[in-house]
């Protein structure tokens, strides 16, 4: 279990009442289940009270926690038959983003995510989640089949952005992003996209661009980095906590300026305590988006989506 | 310079005057250190005289040069609403837009206007680099909007200058959503089969680049403009190596692909007029400096504040 620096005391307790136990599978004669219990009872209140109402700093820090699940995660559980389709048929695989058929309930849909990686060497192999070019070219391929096959996509955003990199830049990270933008706006099949960690600036909207979209409760989207807009505008990186604050990039406040379409109830302490409940109530979400899309027509789906980044925004916090 | 220079172009210049006629008559070029009478300066459009180098120019003066007699009317932005997040960071939003509406007397980063070019008829776009970096906000995201609009309701082509830092970060995650906005305006004129030119100037970074910036049919740069979607700054932090010369300019991209060309301020008004016009299935260009069209709209920019 990783703790997150807010969450140092409930790391104690849990703590205090593991090592009861070990003292007490060493030696029989001891009774450690009362006090250990008292221990446990403490920890769930600390817990609750943690995760009531966390600041966006906090958010950013659980939505970027290492054991949240990730992309591949809720593929392997939400979906079957899942054949990943690589490659952007022009330079090169990018292992930053998953894609390819898969079905849910039996429908076929494309799904197409950023993955973070889970361990040192797989967090390399994918690039932390930071997609260049190709992983966005990739994405508008497999946005075209599904439109051509009339197949639903499903997209799951996790980034903290598109890859900053030479090469990156070179083959046109600006152009590649915008096009997957774009490609969102065309393609006539619905597209639903769920925020299940960072929504990391154009990297995200590249994505997530859709007809629904869905974040998780302690999930957050934004134009930039609370560090990276702590520096610029407070010239002083440290100033992330009131920078996190300032850009509303929770899902609450997501939520109330219309940005997004639906919340995502997280198990108690995070999705990283509780992954499979996570996986669940994403999955009941999917299915409850597309069962309302799917009574939209090509047209429809195409002007609705238009229509609603058209007006995204006049209303401000009252929306 | 022939008779519509001195004739039309003088009382034109009133209207820019707060902002184009400093009261020093000389700058410095930062790249050659020569001096420059700004007369002379403007009347090169910005453009160094001695090096070519492209100072910037703002979308009133741009405009000025690219219409015919630099008579334009300009097109209504709905305006946005203001401070949307109620964002504070040293400074509060409102007092840094006041800030910016007082230094360039305009009154967001990006002016949209309809009119003729070589005799051909346009609808033009232009960002302020100015105003708070030219940053897209709601703002800029309408404008993009209503200038896609009003070039589809007359069937015209729209070209846009593009000039900013990226996103407007006060606006948090509705500056983010300038990118889908702006796509959808370019969708408009996609499917109306019009032309949509976009002129790259310095800068052009972040978010705007990596939107409408990079989904033109022809893309054309100024030259040197750097062009990119993360800064050199945050590469080199990123990848820990010496980025190598000319970088993420209007050349390097135009060698990787990411351009059709590069051309000159100077000679940007007659490529455009060039361009605009083939894509249109008009007949070839009548160049130079035009006088008004007869059906002249009022020189009067409307008030910002108007419907
Ligand atoms: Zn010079």
């Amino acid at each position: 279990m990783n703790y997150l620096e807010f969450e140092k005391p409930l790391a104690e307790i849990e703590g205090k009442a593991e090592e009861l136990r070990a003292l007490a599978r060493q030696n029989e004669e001891m009774d450690v289940e009362k006090e250990a219990a008292a221990l446990d009872r403490k920890a769930a209140d600390l817990l609750k009270d943690l995760y009531k109402d966390l600041s966006a700093w906090r958010k950013c820090q659980v939505a970027r926690h290492p054991d949240r699940p990730h992309c591949k995660d809720y593929i392997d559980a939400l979906f079957t038959e899942y054949t990943p389709l690589a490659g952007d048929r022009n330079f090169a695989d990018d292992h930053a983003v998953m894609g390819g058929l898969a079905r849910l309930d039996d429908r076929p849909v494309m799904v197409i995510g950023h993955e973070k990686g889970n361990d040192t060497k797989s967090r390399i192999e994918r690039n932390f989640g930071m997609a260049r070019p190709e992983g966005y070219r990739k994405a508008i391929r497999l946005m075209e089949m599904a439109d051509k096959f009339n197949i639903p996509v499903i997209t799951l955003v996790d980034t903290p952005g598109a890859f900053p990199g030479k090469g990156a830049e070179e083959r046109g990270q600006s152009e590649a992003i915008a096009r997957s933008t774009q490609k969102c706006l065309e393609i006539g099949v619905p597209l639903i996209s769920v925020i299940i960690g960072e929504g990391g600036s154009g990297g995200a909207v590249a994505f997530a661009t859709a007809n629904k979209v869905a974040m998780l409760e302690h999930s957050v989207y934004s134009v930039i980095s609370p560090e990276g807009c702590a520096s610029i505008l407070w010239k002083d990186a440290e100033k992330m906590r009131e920078a996190a604050e300032a850009l509303r990039l929770t899902a609450q406040d997501l939520q109330k300026l219309g940005v997004i379409d639906r919340i995502i109830k997280e198990p108690l302490g995070g999705a990283q305590r509780d992954s499979k409940t996570a996986i669940d109530n994403v999955g009941q979400t999917i299915t409850a988006l597309l069962a309302e899309l799917s009574e939209q027509d090509r047209t429809a789906l195409i002007q609705n989506r238009r229509k609603k980044f058209l007006q995204m925004g006049t209303k401000g916090l009252a929306a | 310079m022939n008779w519509i220079t001195n004739y039309v172009r003088p009382t034109i210049n009133s209207l820019f005057s707060r902002r184009d006629v400093p009261e020093n008559l000389w700058t410095k070029c930062d790249e050659c250190g020569t001096m420059l009478f700004h007369r002379e300066l403007s009347d090169n459009l910005n453009v160094c005289t001695n090096c070519g180098h492209h100072m910037a120019i703002t979308p009133r003066a741009r405009f000025h040069s690219l219409f015919d007699g630099g008579i334009f009317t300009e097109v209504a932005v709905p305006a946005p609403l203001a401070d949307p997040l109620h964002f504070r960071d040293q400074k509060k939003y409102p007092d840094r837009m006041k800030a910016a509406l007082k230094s360039t007397g305009e009154a967001e980063a990006m002016l949209v206007a309809e009119g003729e070019m070589g005799r051909t008829p346009i609808v033009a776009a232009a960002q302020d680099f100015s105003f708070m970096g030219g940053s897209m906000g709601m703002y800029v995201g309408n404008a993009i909007i209503a200038a896609a609009e009003r070039a589809v309701a007359l069937g015209r082509p729209l070209i846009l200058f593009s000039a900013a830092g990226g996103a407007r970060m006060q606006e948090g995650i509705l500056s983010l959503m300038q990118m889908p906005r702006t796509t959808v305006a370019v969708e408009m004129l996609k499917e109306a089969g019009l032309p949509y030119i976009v002129v790259l100037t310095h800068p052009t970074t972040g978010g705007v680049t990596a939107s409408y910036a990079m989904l033109g049919d022809v893309h054309i740069a100024e030259p040197n403009a750097l062009i990119c979607f993360a800064g050199p700054r945050v590469i080199e932090q990123t990848i820990r190596e010496k980025l190598p010369e000319g970088f993420q300019r209007a050349e390097y991209l135009l060698d990787h692909g990411m351009l059709d060309r590069v051309t000159p301020r100077t000679e940007m008004r007659d490529e455009l007029i060039t361009i605009t016009r083939m894509l249109m299935g008009l007949t070839p260009a009548v160049k130079g400096d035009l006088p008004a069209p007869q059906d002249a709209p009022a020189v009067e920019p409307p008030p910002a504040d108007a419907p």
